[in-house]
């Protein structure tokens, strides 16, 4: 047994919320620049170009990437050999997000009804994500989700007849009704199987995960490769203005599900898909 | 390729704009949002006036950063102009001829640009690093209390622009995808 104090949790969360809105990841950079390499418009180019200059900007000046500096969704791995102590996790995650969005210059874009809206104030409360796995650490991602991007994204329950075909098309469906919206070139999440709340969440662990790693399942693998082809193909393009590069990535997430049913839900991410891990 | 052009958005120089066409923006603008539109939108159905002229005015649909210490604003890209769709031809009655933001609009905007010789210009969705340096100086003008959302006069200098829908009623995004989909044979 570890002990370990919420308050460590605070100040992992305060700085990995500035970390992950100034600075991308170098998958996705490195997949935006491989694009770049390929495109051959004028126009698309020279939105590339300034998406690169922009992340530089960022980098360099220690500012935010974009300003819609999103929801702060948290991923907490707790390992089932772990005590936490000093306090309330919840209360602790949501202190951390409050002083890195604070401390940080990020925009508060939280609203605390949905319906009657009202700014909190403070980007808080954070979406928690918490799952008990083996081991005495806590490893904390943290995903600072714009709506822009969304707002596009989609769930389906689809009958098992449907089949791949019904997945395919329902993913083309998605990206080709988002159209410019989510700022595109996006990363997309796919996730299927599961029940409806799951899939959901597949889909927006696949856009957290790395832009140069595949399924482990050759299948899903080969069908990551495929549908990112196809997607490409829409002619959608940089922001949508036209062009090869309409998405730098796409992942699949799956899970077994009920032999009634096939859940798909599709999440999607524009090029500023930001994520920052630490382990404690 | 790029053409420079000052503010305010005249008829005239609207008329000279086309889809398509990059341009470098510089002038006076005004931020506004969906929270801000709904005020202004309210103001105007009681008779009221506006906050600002919106005489040949540009409007930019942005909800920045807070500025750091230093900064004149902070990171200030464009947000979903699809959620200013309720507002804009009532906008564009008044006089708001320009509207920089990123994404689809419905058609009835478009029959008011037409109507207004209205110009929808797109801002790189995602950059808000970069395009916040084109910005010189930056004034609360109205609602404060809408934080991020707040009516705010900025200046900025040749801010690179792309014009999505033209006066004519012309769309990049028809057109852009179109055309490269002919080119590559699809």
């Amino acid at each position: 047994m570890r002990e370990i104090e919420v308050s460590k949790i605070t100040d992992v969360i305060e700085r990995l919320c500035i970390d992950a809105n100034n600075h991308l990841p170098c998958d996705v950079k490195a997949a935006i620049e491989r694009c770049r390499a390929c495109e051959d418009g004028e126009i698309a180019c020279g939105v590339l170009d300034n998406i690169i200059e922009n992340y530089h900007i960022a980098d360099e000046e220690n500012v935010p990437i974009c300003q819609d500096t999103g929801m702060a969704c948290v991923f907490l791995e707790i390992g089932q050999d772990v005590h936490l102590v000093g306090g309330d996790l919840t209360d602790a995650v949501n202190e951390g997000v409050r002083r890195g969005y604070d401390k940080g210059y990020l925009r508060k874009s939280v609203v605390k009804d949905p319906v009657r809206r009202g700014n909190t104030g403070d980007n808080t409360p954070a979406m928690i994500y918490t799952e008990i796995v083996p081991g005495e650490n806590v490893k904390i991602t943290i995903g600072p989700k714009g709506f822009g991007s969304e707002n596009m994204s989609a769930v389906r329950m689809f009958k098992p007849s449907a089949g791949l075909q019904g997945i395919k098309d329902f993913i083309i469906e998605t990206v080709e009704a988002a159209g410019p919206n989510p700022c595109p070139p996006i990363v997309i999440g796919v996730g299927i199987g599961g029940t409806f709340d799951k899939a959901a969440l597949l889909a927006k662990k696949a856009i957290m995960r790395p832009l140069d790693t595949h399924h482990p399942d050759p299948y899903y693998a080969d069908l990551e490769v495929e549908m990112l082809e196809k997607v490409n193909a829409l002619g959608i393009g940089p922001q949508g203005f036209g062009g090869k590069t309409t998405a730098i990535g796409l992942n699949i997430e799956t899970l077994p599900t009920h032999i009634a049913g096939m859940p798909c839900a599709i999440n999607i991410n524009c090029h500023v898909t930001r994520h920052k891990t630490e382990v404690i | 390729m790029e053409k420079r052009i000052t503010l305010p958005l005249t008829e005239e120089l609207a008329k000279t704009l086309k889809a398509g066409d990059s341009v470098l923006l510089t002038g006076v603008i005004y931020t506004s949002r969906d929270a801000g539109h709904k005020r202004m939108c309210e103001a105007l159905a009681r008779g009221e006036e506006l906050p600002f002229d919106p005489k040949d005015a540009t409007i930019y649909y942005v909800g920045p950063t807070p500025a750091k210490p230093g900064q004149v604003i902070g990171s200030a890209g464009p947000t979903t102009s699809g959620r200013m769709d309720a507002y804009a031809p009532t906008m564009m009655s008044v006089g708001a001829r320009g509207m920089i933001g990123k994404g689809a609009r419905l058609p009835e905007v478009i029959e008011a640009m037409k109507k207004y010789n209205g110009v929808y210009f797109g801002a790189i969705g995602g950059a808000g690093a970069l395009l916040a340096k084109q910005i010189k100086s930056a004034e609360l003008v109205a609602y404060e209390d809408l934080g991020a959302e707040a009516l705010r006069r900025l200046y900025v200098e040749d801010m690179p622009l792309v014009v999505i829908i033209d006066s004519e009623g012309n769309n990049l995004y028809e057109t852009g995808r179109a055309d490269y989909l002919k080119k590559h044979g699809n």
